[in-house]
């Protein structure tokens, strides 16, 4: 009985271990796949659209998956941290948005295959009025159309 | 709503010695092209001393003139106190109780009360119009000073109430009212993650207000029209593509302005109402653009390779206030209305944004933030010298000029707890940096734009 208990308690955790469970079954091709297995978001210094190595380390990846699934078209949403004012923030999203597609299109990817949307700082990813917060809303992120 | 005349009463006549009588009260408060120059108080000492009026009960006809001449007093007596320029004199400190518009005062029982100036007036409804008429006098050299008479359908009474309060505000200061405007806004609710976003409009003291959208999809950045008609803002209708779009104030329809490739925002109209400014990005740089509002024609006015938006035309159109990064940093720039003759003018540490030019063209408001101390109303002359800051918090932005070009309406939000929302609201500031008051809002409130005084 003991035995049969550790073997369930075994299995619950090795599967929790496991990445892209959170999300359930992960297609290939999908969202879930973007953000588990390859990295959806590149982030941003303080009133900055240029990207760093981690981004176009990320953004590479990006171009490996989107040659490999042709089919999937993508918007890549701008976005602020909440330290500016709403209509400078909507052209610097669209900067942000817009160096992320410049990448992809540079490594070979059709242009037609890419939108761009800024949101400024509205629709927040992270809450929070911290570095953190801050930090993490400095992105663009590549989503699955 | 139909204000069918504004008829002067032929009793009513303007003396020029008045004005030197109520300086000594109020009129050296504003900053003023005038012979009445700011500079004269220090302003930094304190604050101003309002000015003590009274208003007697108006007569009336009936019992329904009766509650409309309490509410009139009512929104008059609010008006002039939120100025912060004006104290009415409780009427329990009236010795002399005087009604009607035709009734002569003693005026030495209102100088006993120091009464700055004394206003009476009459209500009167027969089949469903107003007639409302009222006098302004001067208790000192006991002569009448202002007045009015106004014939309008009854639920216009509200406009009456606040262009009373205008006629009282220009004799007593020599500058033109604010009172019988409109703010159109964005009323904010719901958790931090899931805003809701709705085009709001009421009354600048609150009043009749409305919402014009249902919050379904983001909106953004309303600004009036010259003629309060209409007003135009960013919507994300269309979510792939966010737009400037204009709603008609009388029939709620939208329709959707200039074609462009991409996003197109900060819109703002210019003087005349016939035209647009606004900004719209492709590839990722975002440019100024003038648009013909009659034949849709569109014009580019910036060349920038990264930031050019929130343009703000000068009252006369001859020039174009901006917001670039142009020169490295967040700045604000100015243009001839062809896009000619680009000039930076903020130069002092920190992030300088949104541009809004006052309809009186001697001053430009702005936002400005220092990272790590917060975020700061601004006012500078078209020129960038004399920059001084008006109010501040830990984010406040958006400033929108009053009528008259003396008052600021912005938003503020507080440092959230958590994840909590900033609970912004709307708060009035005179220029002075003086009488900062809130505004009250059913909900938070952001994207606040000032109409000009109605017609």
């Amino acid at each position: 009985m003991l035995k049969k208990l550790m073997c369930v308690v075994l299995i619950m955790l090795s599967a929790a271990a496991c990445s892209g469970t959170r999300h359930g079954k992960v297609e290939p091709g999908t969202q879930s796949d973007l953000e588990a297995n390859v990295g959806d978001y590149v982030l941003f210094s303080f009133d900055s659209s240029s990207l760093d190595s981690e981004a176009n380390e990320t953004l590479s990846k990006q171009v490996d998956w989107l040659k490999k699934y042709s089919f999937v078209n993508v918007i890549i949403e701008g976005r602020c941290d909440e330290r500016g004012t709403r209509e400078y923030n909507l052209a610097l999203g669209e900067r942000r948005a817009n160096s992320a597609k410049q990448f992809l299109i540079s490594s070979g990817i059709n242009a037609s295959r890419i939108k761009t949307i800024s949101y400024g700082k509205e629709r927040p990813i992270v809450m929070g009025s911290d570095e953190y917060a801050w930090k993490e809303n400095r992105r663009s992120s590549t989503v699955v159309d | 709503m139909n204000i069918i005349g504004l008829i002067k009463s032929h009793n009513f006549f303007w003396d020029q010695q008045m004005i030197k009588v109520f300086s000594k009260f109020i009129v050296l408060i504003f900053v003023s092209a005038s012979a009445f120059a700011l500079t004269h108080i220090d302003i930094t000492r304190g604050n101003i001393e309002p000015v003590p009026i009274a208003i007697t009960d108006f007569h009336e006809s009936s019992n329904q003139a009766k509650k409309l001449s309490e509410n009139i007093i009512k929104v008059v007596t609010q008006d002039l106190q939120n100025s912060g320029l004006f104290r009415i004199i409780n009427k329990k400190a009236y010795i002399e109780n005087i009604i009607g518009a035709d009734s002569v005062p003693k005026f030495s029982a209102w100088r006993q009360i120091n009464a700055a100036s004394l206003i009476n007036g009459s209500v009167d409804i027969s089949y469903g119009k107003l007639k409302v008429s009222f006098r302004m006098w001067d208790p000192f050299s006991e002569k009448q000073v202002g007045g009015a008479v106004f014939e309008v359908k009854t639920d216009a009474w509200r406009r009456v109430a606040h262009k009373i309060s205008d006629e009282i505000y220009k004799r007593l200061t020599g500058e033109d009212g604010y009172f019988d405007s409109k703010v159109v806004y964005v009323a904010v609710s719901g958790p931090a993650n899931k805003r809701i976003k709705r085009l709001a409009v009421m009354d600048q003291d609150g009043a009749n207000h409305h919402y014009l959208s249902d919050g379904k999809h983001l909106v953004l950045t309303p600004r009036f029209s010259p003629d309060a008609r209409h007003f135009m803002y960013l919507s994300y209708e269309d979510p792939r593509k966010p737009r400037v779009r204009v709603m008609d104030l009388d029939t709620h329809r939208t329709h959707s302005i200039g074609s462009f490739p991409g996003m197109s925002f900060a819109p703002r109209y210019t003087s005349d109402g016939r035209n647009a400014l606004l900004s719209a990005a492709v590839n990722g740089i975002s440019n100024i653009y003038f648009l013909d509002l009659q034949t849709l024609k569109q014009t580019q006015l910036t060349s920038c390779n990264s930031i050019c938006t929130s343009p703000s035309p000068s009252p006369d159109n001859s020039k174009i206030a901006f917001n670039s990064d142009m020169g490295g940093g967040r700045h604000i720039y100015v243009m001839n209305a062809d896009g000619s003759g680009i000039k930076r003018i903020s130069f002092g540490t920190g992030h300088y944004t949104s541009p809004v030019w006052s309809l009186r063209g001697d001053l430009i408001a702005f936002t400005k933030s220092i990272p790590g101390r917060g975020f700061y109303i601004g006012l500078m002359k078209p020129d960038g010298s004399g920059e001084r800051i008006i109010a501040r918090g830990w984010i406040v932005e958006g400033p929108t000029w009053s009528p008259n070009g003396r008052v600021i309406m912005f938003e503020k939000g507080e440092k959230p707890r958590g994840k909590d929302s900033s609970h912004t609201k709307l708060y009035a500031i005179d220029i002075t940096g003086y009488n900062e008051r809130k505004i009250d809002t059913p909900l938070e409130a952001t994207d606040a734009s000032w109409s000009p005084l109605l017609n």
